[in-house]
């Protein structure tokens, strides 16, 4: 890759900062138009379909500590570059509260290991301050956003099935897998429970939709990036397409540091490190589009200073890095006893649950405001770091296969039994719910702290209130509802108050929104309702900044959705000479 | 591509990823060149491979401790007489790499082997692995079992507890552990639910 930006100053159409899905999905809309763009990601190039970046199908004795998730914080063979700690890019945290930051440096961000959960939001979703008077509610509804859905469907492709529940729009779907036998199980015991158990919505390939992108083969894995590109991830579903026009110049190992603007105030490029060789370059470009993450693009706009944005770029409101929220989070698992000794055959599926449970209680009375949904896991999973561990709380517990119950723990012949007896008999639960976003949960420039690039790093505050705390007792009263549907026994103690309940930290759920909110009121927002900046008419954030609130859905869909639509805004707005 | 040429495709790709091991020398480079950001190779960039070649060149436990190491694993997880146990598995080198790799294990398994050998001097005028065999059971006995096991044990409970977890760990991430369990994911497949008979075993079906 050559950096000579400086020697040839080529003006692009757009430059892009991030290639996750909001900058991928940027690029794509744009360059298809016939936009020049300049696509600034701050890790390597990666093609899950490259041998030499391929961990999808490997064994656990691959890895030398199979697979144990000491280094890459989700495993040895994930596909995620990057983690809560990186070195030399450090973040800090104010007043003694927690807030852990998950980056991933590589083309396509975060979209090459997540979940592949794509959940539209729903009319209530954007609207939440009317029902509860808490927060704002989005300056946009459901209708405003269902068009880009609908387009996202369909370009990305998502399985899920139609289901007609309020607040839980359906897509255009392709056939969900069906449901494993603990899933089976979880039907039935949900409908014991009154609990909603439906298929789930994931953006994995049961069909294939185009000539690029293969079908699922159903090996679990979609968090280490799929070599059949079956599953959406930014950097095979939509940069490679994007860089194939021909219009896209991707900068990798290219850490954004600043947006420049000139006397107008209007932005005029992008100045980035180079992680190679540690030189400073500028991308000059008509329009900038971030797409960084939501605290990675607010922290560029806060060391983007200038005489004309003096508290940074987008932030004359001083809103900018505020209303920061992540998803609530708190799990439990269960041990079934009517499945041990289970028959064996590949249960692999898609990478994921085949079912969740979409939060069921509007317009219920509760002590705590929005919502959860339920994610399952369980099954015959393949084994690695960890397998087997903690035996000794299990076979002196539940009958082996002679049907005694042993003394705990043990070693030998009979010991080796117990691990096959009880393999796949458990399964677990974690709720996702919908924190409420608060001025006082932000990030902001450490005035002490650089990272290694020299760049000035985020100092998080934030603190979970007693909505969240609530809504996580909510969901252990519900684990133990559903656990007891299922003949199962829980696992461990139930978390209490002492652990608000088993309440994740605060970033620990990777869905943090909110630090660029979009609004009409330039006064109480930095985006308006087109992700464009009130205070810079060519500068444009397409990650989850932009979110009002975050709903209990998890976020990329809806970062996709927006983004097309922003997208589409600057042709827009091009063709009439506006921009 | 068709699902059915993916399939081609990627058995294929799984074979020759099982020879890669072997192929080793194709891959020599002909000069070093320093890595840089954008180097990956099997799935790890030019940093995690320098890393994990760095931890294995490094030695930790000493012949002593992994000879009792490997004799306390093959307690733990025996061959059978259709599968091989600890041994075969090489369990004894996995637990030699992720002490290294993860120090939290370092003190409480050198620290722990050394209780027992401590424990097996006083009662029996040996080091674990030189006790016989029966004198070797009769330690096992009184540490194997958390809820059995004298209070003056505890510490030996603990390591046995901690030894327990990583042989099984290094046994069931095993080719042979894998077979033992009876794992048969992890290739390309084509899901179509759970089997007729296993539906029919717990009373389920995809009607209701």
């Amino acid at each position: 890759m050559s950096f000579q930006i400086k020697e040839q100053p080529i003006v692009y159409d757009v430059c892009i900062v991030g290639s996750g899905a909001g900058g991928g999905m940027a690029a794509k809309v744009l360059a298809e138009a016939g936009a020049k763009v300049a696509l600034i990601e701050a890790g390597p190039w990666y093609d899950p379909a490259d041998p030499k970046y391929i961990t999808q199908l490997k064994n656990p004795w691959e890895s030398p500590r199979r697979g144990a998730g000491n280094h890459r914080p989700f495993g040895d063979f994930d596909a995620a570059w990057g983690g809560w700690e990186i070195d030399g890019e450090p973040y800090t945290r104010k007043s003694g509260t927690q807030f852990d930051w998950f980056r991933s440096r590589m083309l396509g961000g975060r979209t090459n290991h997540w979940g592949r959960i794509s959940l539209r939001f729903g009319p209530l979703d954007f609207k939440r301050k009317d029902v509860d008077g808490l927060g704002d509610n989005w300056p946009i509804g459901y209708e405003d956003v269902k068009p880009y859905y609908d387009k996202v469907d369909r370009l990305v492709g998502v399985f899920g099935s139609i289901e007609n529940i309020e607040n839980e729009p359906d897509g255009l779907f392709l056939p969900p897998p069906k449901p494993r036998l603990h899933e089976l199980m979880l039907k039935q015991a949900g409908k014991k429970a009154g609990i909603p158990v439906i298929p789930s919505r994931l953006s994995i390939l049961t069909k294939p939709i185009n000539k690029d992108r293969g079908a699922c083969f159903y090996c679990s894995q979609c968090s280490r990036g799929c070599q059949a590109y079956a599953d959406f991830s930014s950097s095979s579903v939509l940069v490679k397409p994007a860089v194939k026009t021909g219009n896209v110049k991707v900068f990798t190992n290219a850490m954004a540091r600043e947006v420049i603007t000139n006397q107008d105030g209007r932005a005029t490029g992008v100045s980035f490190v180079d992680k190679n060789n540690l030189q400073e370059y500028t991308v000059k470009a008509k329009i900038v589009v971030l797409a960084a993450s939501a605290c990675e693009s607010a922290r560029l706009l806060m060391n983007s200073k200038s005489s004309r944005h003096t508290k940074g770029l987008g932030n004359s409101s001083g809103v900018l890095g505020k209303y920061l929220h992540d998803s609530t989070g708190a799990s439990r698992s269960a041990f079934l006893p009517h499945l041990v000794d289970r028959k064996r055959y590949n249960e692999d599926g898609v990478g994921g649950m085949h079912v969740y449970t979409p939060w069921w209680l509007n317009g219920k009375k509760l002590d705590f405001p929005r919502g959860y949904h339920i994610e399952y896991g369980g099954g015959m999973g393949m084994p690695g770091y960890g397998f087997g561990f903690g035996m000794e709380n299990i076979n002196g517990k539940y009958p082996n296969k002679e049907g005694k119950i042993k003394p705990a723990g043990g070693y030998g012949l009979s010991l080796k039994e117990d691990y096959r007896h009880f393999y796949g008999a458990n399964f677990g639960m974690a709720g996702r719910g919908e924190a409420i976003a608060r001025e006082d949960n932000f990030c902001e420039i450490d005035p002490n702290v650089v990272d290694k690039y020299g760049i000035p790093v985020l100092r998080f505050q934030y603190t979970w209130s007693e909505h969240e705390i609530k809504q996580a007792k909510h969901m252990q009263d519900t684990f133990e509802e559903i656990i007891a549907a299922m003949g199962g026994i829980a696992n461990g103690s139930k978390p209490g108050p002492e652990s608000n309940y088993g309440l994740a930290a605060p970033g620990r759920i990777i869905h943090e929104v909110g630090t660029t909110r979009m609004g009409d009121d330039p006064s109480k927002s930095v985006t308006n309702r087109y992700s464009q900046l009130h205070d810079a008419d060519n500068v444009f954030v397409v990650d989850a900044g932009t979110f009002v609130s975050q709903a209990d859905k998890n976020p990329t869909w809806t970062i996709l959705a927006l983004s097309m639509r922003a997208s589409e805004y600057i042709i827009d707005q091009r063709k009439k000479a506006n921009l | 591509m068709k699902r059915r040429d993916t399939l081609k495709a990627l058995s294929l790709g799984t074979l020759t990823a099982t020879i890669a091991g072997t192929e080793a020398h194709a891959d020599v480079p002909k000069k070093a060149v320093p890595p840089s950001l954008s180097d990956f190779k099997n799935g790890k960039s030019a940093a995690e491979l320098a890393r994990d070649a760095k931890i294995a060149a490094e030695k930790f436990f000493t012949l002593h401790e992994l000879q009792t190491i490997r004799v306390l694993a093959d307690y733990i997880i025996p061959a059978d007489g259709q599968f091989g146990g600890a041994t075969e598995a090489k369990v004894a080198e996995f637990i030699e790499f992720i002490v290294k790799d993860m120090p939290q294990h370092q003190t409480p398994m050198r620290g722990g082997l050394l209780w027992l050998d401590t424990a097996c001097v006083k009662q029996f005028g040996k080091k674990f692995v030189a006790c016989p065999k029966a004198q070797q059971i009769q330690m096992l006995d009184q540490i194997a079992y958390p809820g059995q096991a004298k209070p003056e044990m505890s510490q030996g409970v603990a390591f046995f507890n901690l030894m327990r977890n990583l042989t099984a760990t290094g046994y069931f991430t095993t080719e042979v552990g894998f077979k033992y369990l009876g794992y048969v994911g992890n290739r390309p497949n084509a899901w179509d639910g759970v089997p007729e008979d296993v539906l029919k075993q717990y009373g389920l079906s995809y009607d209701s």
